[in-house]
């Protein structure tokens, strides 16, 4: 088969020549991809109008004309259209996750570091918590949460009061602070003390960089913190009012209401993905070389600092991935608000909206493009992140 | 070489298939049903006197009746029917796909569901409405007492949006909760999460036989919505929509004509003009409906007529005990029931 | 004592100790059980409190668990009032005659009864396959790996399902529940991702670059929406893509989506493996002249797969676990024939949902827990090979 040609290279029969293969597999795949796209493409609009089912995004300004228990935005079963049910879905979602975020990590973090703790009970514990968490599905464990806790709450008429809040198997009441005129002058004030004491930060890397002497730093962020904020307060002279629950006839009204349904599912969330995280967290902690460790203390740095400039910024870089993916993973999980009730994205928009539509294309293809959008901005800012703390290599 | 020639024969074989595939058109219903020897009813599963299988799998209620009696009247045998269960949620999409035949769900006919869900409902099996389940300890007498209230409900129904409605037209503050399954609102009800659970009335007569302690809660007398149920159709096989709407109307008739399961054979006898339209032995209404002659004989002889199936599921002999109220014949007590003549 | 050092040093320098440091005590407490106490619990001030701490949430969980799983539990009984709270009895712990009672529920769900051996029988098969699998000393594993992969879905979906030409009668999956529902959809899941796994991640490590883009977008589609998603695409939107007369089992629909989900982690699992192993690997299949097919055949996969087992493991685990979802499209796994029969007035009392929650959360995690053990020994035990040199 093979000859030289006038050139000198080896010729091979066009078969066996890997460019022309590798474009013509290609291409191949490309057609059927593309014919079975097609073929699926036809089919949905074929069996779509002989089922006479409506189609495109028409039903997105529908009046909804149902209700949502929870909802962050604007929101009247009378005059809110489905789109604005899908904003009420969303933040709900966003919610969950930015919460259960927050404590996933906090807790995940204690357990991991528990869980390489020089006593046996604290490290036993934490163990066994990781392992029995981790193997149990999440839906069960939600499940829990809601049916077995919800029934060991009190009853309406016995609620639970504490310095006005009320706690009952309706859910959590507390008192809702509202703030009078000037407010908004506080804020902005915070908001520079913060952008201040980012600021003096920079400036005290830069001097202790320069001249080996660090400058103060946690107090004077206090200060720049809370300094303005609470002058600002005082100056203009905000009225503060609780809106304290009210206990009606069926239910507690006014103040600010934590759903059972947001509580279980937050709370279960939380569980669950700490103890992922835990274990992300040992995995990058234990990673570090002792050396690391010995060196350190050979520097004569005391032990927290070893911990905190030493051991975590090289244990980041192994914790950053996992760490990413269990966050989505926390998302993601959200979705089991369905089994509990909680008005998530998909109770609200693929459940009530699609049944009340029967529009099943086009509201699974919004709902998915949600969460890949969420997972894909998160994957870059984390990758982002990853990279700014990564090794950087000679 | 060998192997570059397979893999394109392969690859030609994946696209020839979807292209088969492609091309198949649809058969018509009746047809279909009949090559496959069975008939598939998406039924609900959860509800007691509309559609639930007791511990052997023999599904009981209204609806799956319904269901037998159109598969005898296809096939002269009432036991070809696949029963799949749906919930609220994807039982219009189990429809649609082609999944079930004929969907005999407690489903609501609405001007929606008629148009934009590309549904046609048949007849009208069971005249419903919405009402209010409460515990007898709250002591309201009212649904407009119910003011602030709690209330569970299932997603995706009309039950939901009935409820908004009727919250807001008597400037009521309402909480709804929602939930995904009749089973799962009916729980949180019953753990106290709900002060009243909400749907159609007869259903609350149901359900409340499934609460442990059944007589502390009371259904309250409103009833807040029309809820006509039904079976439906897919839209776009007037044939199927016929037989489907015929049948409910040849158990009708069957009841006005005093034609019970024990009698039919005896009226086949009969003289009587109508009984022998309806029965067959005059005139071939069934056979212009594609099926047989005997077409309502077959019904009554295997499932009954309309009073006995009504009272044997719901009525006085169930546990239920539900008034033919609305659901009586019009010609004979003035109910809403009323068959079209068969001629 | 002739130290140079100090030899040569001035006889008057202070600093210099003339005399041994005397020997200190020996500490007290290096052995023994006081000192082992100490070491792991009282080292410190801190620890001290770390350790009271636990023992306080310990105590304040342990006990209630034990008392209401074991000591207050009901054992015996026909029906709900054996569970209910009495004057002699004021506290009442787990039923667990209700599940004794509900349990070929829990693992057939509404199989016909005279047909349930064929699940026992599917169980059975199954075990035998996945010991073969497992086992990494087993005889014959190729075979296995035929056996598992080809003959055991063959044989299960006529066992299941049914063959009236063999004389097993047709069992409609709507009849399908419990346990054994939970184990096809995952063990399906396992069985067709690990092959369309290795394309995937074969094909995101290609050089043809339509072939990656492919790989990736699928890969990263999937991995980037919830499960219930995928599987309501799989239930609600995959009959509307194929021709009407087509129109799939609600079963083989959530089937789908379970497989197409799993794929795209198995692919990432698959990949990592082919990462690890080092280039050597490859340029010697190169220089055998071996092509890509067979080079990937014969010599990267078998290793790359074998140090891979452990994360397939998990991965089975976390499909295991996944399989509850399967509810949302009206699937009856074993969880859902728990929440079914958990409501049924005949054993309705306070206690019956969490003992039908503690009964699932046992099981899953006996089953969950002795699986990842297990990826936990092989992956011991492949370490310990490589610090050998063998893979």
């Amino acid at each position: 088969m093979e000859r030289k040609s006038a050139s000198g290279k080896p010729q091979v029969s066009l078969l066996y020549d890997r460019k022309v293969r590798s474009i013509a597999i290609q291409t191949l795949l490309c057609v059927v991809i593309l014919f079975l796209v097609y073929a699926a493409a036809t089919n949905a609009v074929d069996n779509l109008a002989r089922a006479k089912i409506a189609s495109g995004f028409g039903f997105w300004n529908n009046i909804a004309g149902f209700d949502i228990s929870q909802t962050l935005i604007e929101y009247s079963s009378s005059a809110s259209t489905y789109g604005q049910a899908f904003w009420v879905g969303l933040w709900n979602t966003l919610l969950v996750g930015a919460i259960g975020i927050v404590g996933a990590t906090v807790i995940g973090f204690i357990v991991g570091i528990a869980r390489l703790s020089r006593n046996l009970l604290v490290r036993r514990a934490a163990s066994g918590y990781v392992e029995i968490v981790r193997n149990i599905p999440l839906l069960l464990q939600l499940l829990f949460w809601y049916n077995a806790v919800l029934k060991a709450l009190p009853e309406m008429s016995n609620s639970l009061v504490v310095v006005g809040a009320y706690l009952n198997n309706r859910g959590l009441f507390l008192p809702k602070p509202a703030f009078g005129d000037g407010i908004g002058q506080v804020l902005i004030a915070l908001a520079v003390g913060i952008a201040a004491a980012i600021a003096w930060r920079w400036f005290a890397n830069r001097r202790q960089a320069a001249t080996g002497k660090r400058p103060p730093v946690l107090l004077v962020t206090l200060v720049l913190v809370f300094g303005p904020a609470i002058l600002a307060f005082m100056i203009m002279n905000v009225q503060v009012h609780f809106d304290l629950p009210q206990s009606g006839r069926f239910n507690i009204r006014g103040g600010l209401e934590v759903l059972p349904e947001f509580a279980a599912l937050t709370f279960g969330l939380v569980i669950y993905t700490a103890a992922f995280i835990a274990e992300a967290v040992r995995a990058g902690i234990s990673s570090v070389s002792r050396g690391q460790t010995e060196a350190a203390l050979a520097l004569g740095l005391r032990p927290r600092f070893i911990l905190r400039l030493v051991v975590v910024p090289q244990a980041m870089r192994v914790i950053i991935p996992p760490l990413t993916n269990q966050y989505l993973n926390l998302v993601k999980n959200s979705t089991l608000a369905v089994a509990i009730g909680y008005p998530d994205l998909v109770q609200v928009f693929t459940g009530t909206v699609l049944n009340l539509t029967g529009q099943a294309v086009e509201v699974v293809a919004i709902t998915m493009a949600v969460y890949l959008t969420i997972s894909l901005t998160t994957s870059l800012l984390m990758n982002w992140y990853n990279a700014r703390i990564a090794l950087v290599e000679r | 070489m060998k192997r570059a020639v397979t893999t394109f024969v392969l690859a030609a074989m994946v696209g020839l298939g979807a292209a088969v595939g492609a091309s198949v058109a649809s058969a018509q219903t009746l047809n279909t049903v009949k090559t496959r020897g069975i008939l598939n009813c998406g039924s609900n599963g959860t509800l007691a006197g509309f559609g639930l299988p007791d511990a052997q799998g023999n599904w009981t209620g209204l609806d799956a009746d319904f269901c037998r009696a159109l598969a005898a009247a296809i096939f002269d045998d009432p036991n070809k029917v696949k029963f799949v269960p749906l919930t609220a949620k994807d039982r219009f999409t189990a429809l649609q796909s082609g999944d079930v035949d004929v969907l005999s769900r407690n489903t609501t006919w609405t001007a929606s569901r008629d148009s934009s869900l590309g549904l046609n409902f048949g007849a009208v099996t069971y005249y419903d409405g919405q009402g209010f389940m409460v515990r007898k300890a709250l002591k309201l007498n009212s649904a407009l007492e119910l003011n602030d209230a709690a209330i569970c409900v299932q997603q995706g129904t009309t039950t939901e949006l009935n409820l908004a409605d009727y919250f807001r037209a008597n400037k009521m503050k309402l909480k709804t909760v929602t939930f995904a399954s009749a089973n799962e609102a009916l729980r949180a009800y019953d753990t106290g999460r709900c002060d009243a659970y909400t749907t159609d009335a007869s259903a609350l007569y149901a359900e409340r036989m499934r609460l442990a302690k059944s007589d502390d809660h009371i259904v309250l007398p409103e009833i807040i919505s029309k809820e006509p149920l039904g079976p439906a159709v897919r839209q776009g096989d007037d044939q199927w929509f016929d037989i489907v709407r015929w049948t409910h109307y040849a158990m009708l008739t069957a009841e006005e004509l005093s034609i019970t399961k024990a009698n039919v054979d005896e009226q086949l006898k009969s003289t009587f003009p109508d009984v022998k339209r309806l029965l067959g032995t005059e005139g071939n209404y069934g056979e212009q409906f594609g099926l047989t002659k005997d077409w309502a004989y077959r019904i009554i002889k295997h499932v009954g007529n309309y009073a006995e199936v009504f009272e044997k599921n719901v009525g006085q002999g169930s546990p239920m005990k539900i008034d033919r109220g609305a659901n009586a014949l019009w010609t004979t007590k003035g109910g809403l029931q009323y068959a079209p003549p068969i001629r | 004592m002739a130290d140079p050092a100090t030899a040569s040093l001035p006889v008057g320098a202070a600093y210099i100790r003339r005399e041994p440091v005397p020997a200190r005590p020996p500490p007290l407490l290096v052995s023994g059980p006081l000192a082992w106490l100490r070491r792991n619990f009282f080292a410190s001030v801190p620890d001290t409190l770390l350790t009271i701490l636990g023992a306080v949430i310990l105590y304040w969980i342990i006990p209630p668990i034990v008392d209401f799983l074991l000591l207050d539990a009901t054992w015996t009984g026909a029906d709900r009032e054996a569970c209910l709270a009495t004057p002699e009895r004021p506290e009442v712990g787990a039923c667990w005659p209700f599940v004794r009672d509900r349990f070929a529920y829990f693992i057939y769900g509404s199989y016909p009864i005279p047909e349930r051996w064929r699940v026992d029988a599917f169980f059975a098969l199954l075990a035998a396959g996945i010991f073969w699998m497992l086992w990494l000393d087993a005889p014959a594993r190729g075979l296995g790996a035929v056996y598992f992969f080809i003959v055991l879905p063959i044989v299960s979906v006529f066992l299941l399902s049914g063959a009236p030409s063999l004389g097993l009668a047709k069992v409609d999956t709507a009849l399908w529940g419990g346990l054994m529902v939970t184990v096809v959809v995952a063990t399906v899941g396992i069985v067709v991702s690990l092959p369309i796994g290795i394309a995937l991640a074969l094909g995101r490590r290609s050089k043809m670059p339509l072939v990656r883009l492919l790989c990736v977008i699928f890969i990263e589609f999937v991995r980037g929406v919830p499960l219930i998603t995928v599987l309501f695409m799989a239930s609600v939107m995959l009959p509307l893509f194929v021709p009407e007369t087509y129109s799939p089992d609600k079963l083989v629909r959530a089937l789908v989506g379970v497989a197409l989900f799993s794929s795209a982690y198995m692919a990432e699992v698959v990949r990592a493996g082919l990462q690890a192993i080092p280039r050597g690997q490859y340029e010697a299949a190169t220089a055998l002249a071996l092509g890509y097919w067979r080079g990937m055949g014969l010599v990267i996969l078998p290793q790359a797969l074998r140090i891979t087992i452990p994360n397939i493991v998990n991965s089975y685990i976390a499909l295991f676990k996944d399989t509850t979802l399967v509810f949302v499209v009206g699937i009856f796994d074993f969880l859902r024939a728990i929440e079914v029969a958990r409501i049924d007035p005949k054993w309705a009392t306070p206690v019956t949902s969490t003992t039908g929650y503690a009964f699932a959360a046992i099981f899953y995690f006996v089953v969950c827990y002795a699986m990842s053990r297990y990826a936990t020994g092989v992956e011991r035990r492949l370490a310990a090979g490589a610090r050998r040199g063998v893979v």
